[in-house]
């Protein structure tokens, strides 16, 4: 008798975690990232584990149970173009969306914005940064800059400092996220071990493979309203693969400046048959001849070397 | 007859009420970035209400989206002049405005010994009127 009251009552005070979830919007943000966000699978697991986190931490709040806010403090490695700032800038509206920032902008900042050109000039310049992120996301890119470890004058250890007091004591306040290339963040954290500690967080930007490259290209494409033609598909499957080979690939940045100048050359295509009528449908599709003018089809060279 | 208990300097918004706590200031900060104005602090040990421009405690700051960096600045200069008045000014740029449009003050000295009104005998029987803060009778710094 008594086990059936208890059990009754205990159902009673269950909570729904699923009317938590759908309350929260944040599957809305989830499926906006999953679609217009290709590969990144390791990021999006971490994104899908902090949502988590923090719903749950919400339901816990309910039941009176405290816990610490958790630090979300992120550092986010990974080759060029992988996609770093654009992930930052989602992240700003997942925390907002989840309660746990306030106002969810991004404030984008590099070592120039930080330290200062002269003594005590660092810690109000670091502040007044600091300050115009709270509520948001500060985004510090390329943060190895911060410190230089050749010259022991320097002013940026001091910036370090002050970032460091504030991700501890402010921490409902803001969430830095740092950026960088791997093996350059590494030795930064090697240097600053108590940077290492105070971020959670640490997650890996992998390259994109050959395939999410061309969707990433129809996602740009889709979002200028332009399209590739079937050849044309063909054609930027083959330019990737050897576009890949050469130096200075920049995953996803490498293929919008590839896809910028197949613009080019698509207008200029058009206005040499300007005496013909030209459709809607031309106007939108970018032709394969558009793309294999490149000069990385013709001598295996960049576009944007100089010809010899 | 006494008038304003605890000689309490009414200046500003909000001054016959108690004093604001941090997170009503919080929500009157943010108000006034909602309305997109350039949130200062000011302090002084000089309360005369014709002293109208206080010392800057840092600069101006601009661009900001949330009350807690302000808040942070209000508790340093509480820290630095805990026995100073510290206020809150919000400029509003606004063509026409260019004035401060919110101010208020967040941080008063314990004792606050108030003003007394100094008469002057002049020509025939005319009589000028002085207000004058009983604390500025000493220098700089020493006053509360």
């Amino acid at each position: 008798m008594n086990e059936s009251v208890k059990m009754s009552d205990d159902t009673q005070n269950a909570v729904d975690l699923e009317a938590e979830f759908r309350s929260s919007n944040v599957q809305e943000v989830l499926d906006k990232l999953d679609r217009e966000l290709v590969g990144l699978v390791p990021v999006k697991t971490r994104i899908r584990e902090v949502a988590a986190l923090l719903l749950v931490d919400r339901l816990r709040r309910q039941f009176e149970l405290t816990s610490q806010t958790p630090t979300l403090h992120m550092c986010f490695t990974g080759n060029p173009g992988t996609g770093k700032t654009t992930v930052a800038m989602r992240m700003g509206q997942i925390l907002k969306r989840l309660g746990y920032v306030r106002e969810g902008h991004l404030v984008t900042v590099t070592r120039d914005d930080l330290v200062g050109q002269y003594i005590g000039h660092t810690a109000p310049k670091t502040k007044e940064v600091i300050k115009k992120a709270m509520g948001g996301v500060l985004f510090i890119d390329e943060a190895y800059y911060l410190y230089k470890p050749e010259n022991e004058r320097d002013y940026g250890a001091e910036s370090i400092e002050i970032l460091l007091q504030v991700m501890e004591n402010n921490r409902d306040d803001l969430v830095v996220i740092l950026a960088g290339y791997k093996d350059k963040m590494d030795r930064f954290f090697q240097s600053n071990p108590g940077m290492r500690s105070r971020i959670a967080h640490h997650v890996d930007f992998p390259d994109y493979q050959p395939e999410e490259l061309l969707a990433i290209a129809e996602l740009m494409l889709a979002d200028q309203n332009y399209h590739f033609s079937p050849n044309a598909r063909e054609a930027f499957t083959r330019y990737l693969k050897l576009r890949m080979t050469l130096e200075h690939f920049a995953n996803a940045r490498s293929v919008r400046n590839a896809l910028d100048r197949a613009r080019l050359r698509q207008a200029n295509r058009l206005f040499g048959r300007r005496t013909s009528p030209i459709t809607r449908d031309d106007l939108m599709t970018l032709d394969a001849e558009d793309i294999l003018a490149s000069r990385v089809f013709q001598e295996g060279q960049l576009d944007q070397v100089p010809a010899r | 007859m006494m008038t304003n208990h605890g000689n309490r300097l009414t200046q500003g918004q909000f001054s016959f009420l108690p004093d604001l706590t941090d997170e009503q200031i919080t929500k009157q900060i943010k108000y006034a970035l909602n309305h997109g104005w350039a949130v200062s602090i000011e302090y002084t040990d000089d309360p005369h209400p014709r002293n109208t421009y206080w010392e800057m405690f840092g600069m101006p700051m601009f661009d900001l989206k949330d009350p807690a960096g302000i808040l942070m600045e209000v508790n340093s200069c509480r820290k630095t002049f805990p026995n100073h008045y510290v206020r809150v000014t919000a400029f509003s740029s606004a063509r026409g405005t260019e004035s401060p449009a919110m101010s208020y003050i967040v941080n008063r000295p314990a004792k606050e010994p108030g003003f007394g009104l100094v008469r002057q005998e002049s020509e025939g029987r005319m009589i000028r009127y002085t207000v004058h803060s009983y604390a500025t009778d000493k220098a700089e710094n020493e006053r509360y």
